[in-house]
């Protein structure tokens, strides 16, 4: 798998079976059935989307960052890419993107990890950490804290280099950009639309996405 | 100094147990190429955990090395790496699962084999995790001691051969009082066969706490603010 893999999709918007916008500081939760196909849609550029996917019919069955990587061999998503439960199950499929590459590493921000990052003063400031756990909280049900595990950040570039140094680079994505992943099995999507404005995940300016279903 | 307590972890063995603060957990590599999985919760609220994310991050690294400080998901720092003879350990892989481990170096049981059976590190930590109160949920990234993965300019995994020496050594000091869950099973992205099999010599010593000019406190200003979340805590508590 090369990197900056850009593929576009077959599908038209008006076959969408459903659209929502998502504004930065919220959240979303909804369940795939199989087969279905989510999309997310980058609208103004460089918008990071924290999102993180159970197995519907076994929520403590979380996807895994690690299995996922170490999975495909490598620590980028894009185009092609499997997505795993910590049991290995495959969820979802990357099957179109036009940004190229998205983050397994950089997890969500938190209220905690803001005052360890920047300053004890930051503790105040929206998250998405918050934006996941009020998502829980009105879905009810088995979830909670315990199943926040590390998420995928779409849309945006957090370079690992050779010498084990992470870096925090300008984004790759652009207006428009979109991700497009297939349901593997009934899969329960999380999404935080990040309210970061402490550091440039946002490019300082987090900006609304929108999310769209068709049944294949 | 007296160890308070050791052991030794043989191939395919599995540990869990509740540390107390300052205490330096030493591993003792007994032969080359060891792999140990550590996943780590705060004893006191089992919801708290070693965060693979919220630690990286914050340090600007995707390694960890001596001086490197393993954080909650509350921003608290919960073991620093104060020995470390390797300069790299894993925190990107995950760990062996029974089918990956039956597909890479055959299905074996405990049937044909008795204690001889192949153990996988994901059923070794969810035994301990449900031995803890915990379960599947519960699972997340966890630090491989003694492995290194290095990550090419295209983001393709490598793991690294002939890392670890036989004699390395590895040592956390515990900053909060931890449920420390451990399997000796081999990496995930370790190519050799047959399965290896290295024993871990784990010792834990009595250590001093953090002072003002401790190296992995003052690493990064990062790793200073979460000292000082974990002082908060243990203040607040009374520990």
């Amino acid at each position: 798998m090369t990197a900056f893999r850009r593929v576009e999709s077959p599908r038209r918007i008006e076959d969408a079976i459903y659209s929502e916008i998502i504004e930065a500081g919220d959240g979303w939760m909804r369940d795939l059935e199989a087969g279905e196909v989510l999309r997310i849609v980058d609208l103004e550029g460089n918008q990071a989307v924290d999102t993180l996917f159970f197995d519907a019919d076994r929520p403590e069955d979380h996807y895994s960052a690690v299995a996922t990587v170490a999975g495909q061999g490598n620590v980028y998503l894009t185009a092609g890419s499997v997505l795993r439960a910590e049991s290995g199950k495959e969820l979802l499929r990357i099957v179109a993107d036009t940004c190229g590459r998205h983050d397994t590493l950089g997890g969500s921000c938190s209220a905690q990890s803001n005052t360890v990052r920047y300053a004890h003063e930051k503790l105040s400031m929206h998250n998405c950490r918050d934006t996941f756990m009020l998502q829980l909280a009105r879905r009810g049900g088995p979830y909670a804290k315990r199943d926040l595990a590390p998420n995928v950040n779409f849309f945006m570039n957090v370079p690992v280099t050779p010498e084990g140094g992470l870096e925090f680079a300008d984004g790759v994505s652009h207006p428009g950009a979109y991700v497009e992943l297939q349901a593997a099995c009934r899969t329960t999507v999380l999404i935080s639309n990040c309210p970061q404005l402490n550091n440039p995940c946002n490019a300082y300016n987090p900006t609304p996405v929108r999310v769209l279903i068709w049944s294949e | 100094m007296n160890a308070i307590w050791s052991t030794v972890l043989v191939p395919g063995a599995k540990w869990s147990g509740v540390v107390g603060k300052h205490r330096l957990l030493r591993f003792t590599a007994q032969e080359a190429g060891a792999n140990v999985a550590v996943l780590l919760f705060n004893a006191r609220d089992l919801t708290e955990r070693y965060n693979m994310p919220d630690t990286l991050k914050a340090q600007h690294t995707a390694k960890l090395a001596k001086g490197h400080v393993l954080m909650s998901d509350n921003g608290r720092a919960m073991a620093s790496i104060v020995e470390d003879g390797l300069g790299w350990h894993d925190p990107l892989s995950g760990c062996t699962t029974r089918a990956s481990t039956d597909a890479k170096y055959g299905r074996t049981t405990y049937q044909q084999l008795r204690n001889g059976w192949l153990r996988s590190g994901q059923e070794n930590l969810v035994v301990e995790l449900v031995r803890n109160g915990l379960g599947p949920r519960d699972l997340g990234p966890v630090v491989n001691l003694f492995s290194k993965v290095v990550c090419g300019e295209d983001g393709r995994m490598q793991w690294q051969a002939g890392h670890c020496p036989a004699g390395a050594t590895v040592a956390l000091r515990t900053e909060m009082e931890l449920l420390v869950v451990l399997s000796n099973t081999p990496h995930p992205l370790d190519p050799r066969t047959p399965y290896p099999s290295v024993p871990v010599k784990l010792e834990a010593l009595p250590a001093e706490p953090a002072g003002e000019r401790d190296e992995c406190a003052n690493f990064r200003p990062e790793n200073r603010r979460a000292f000082e979340n974990t002082l908060a805590y243990n203040a607040l508590l009374g520990v």
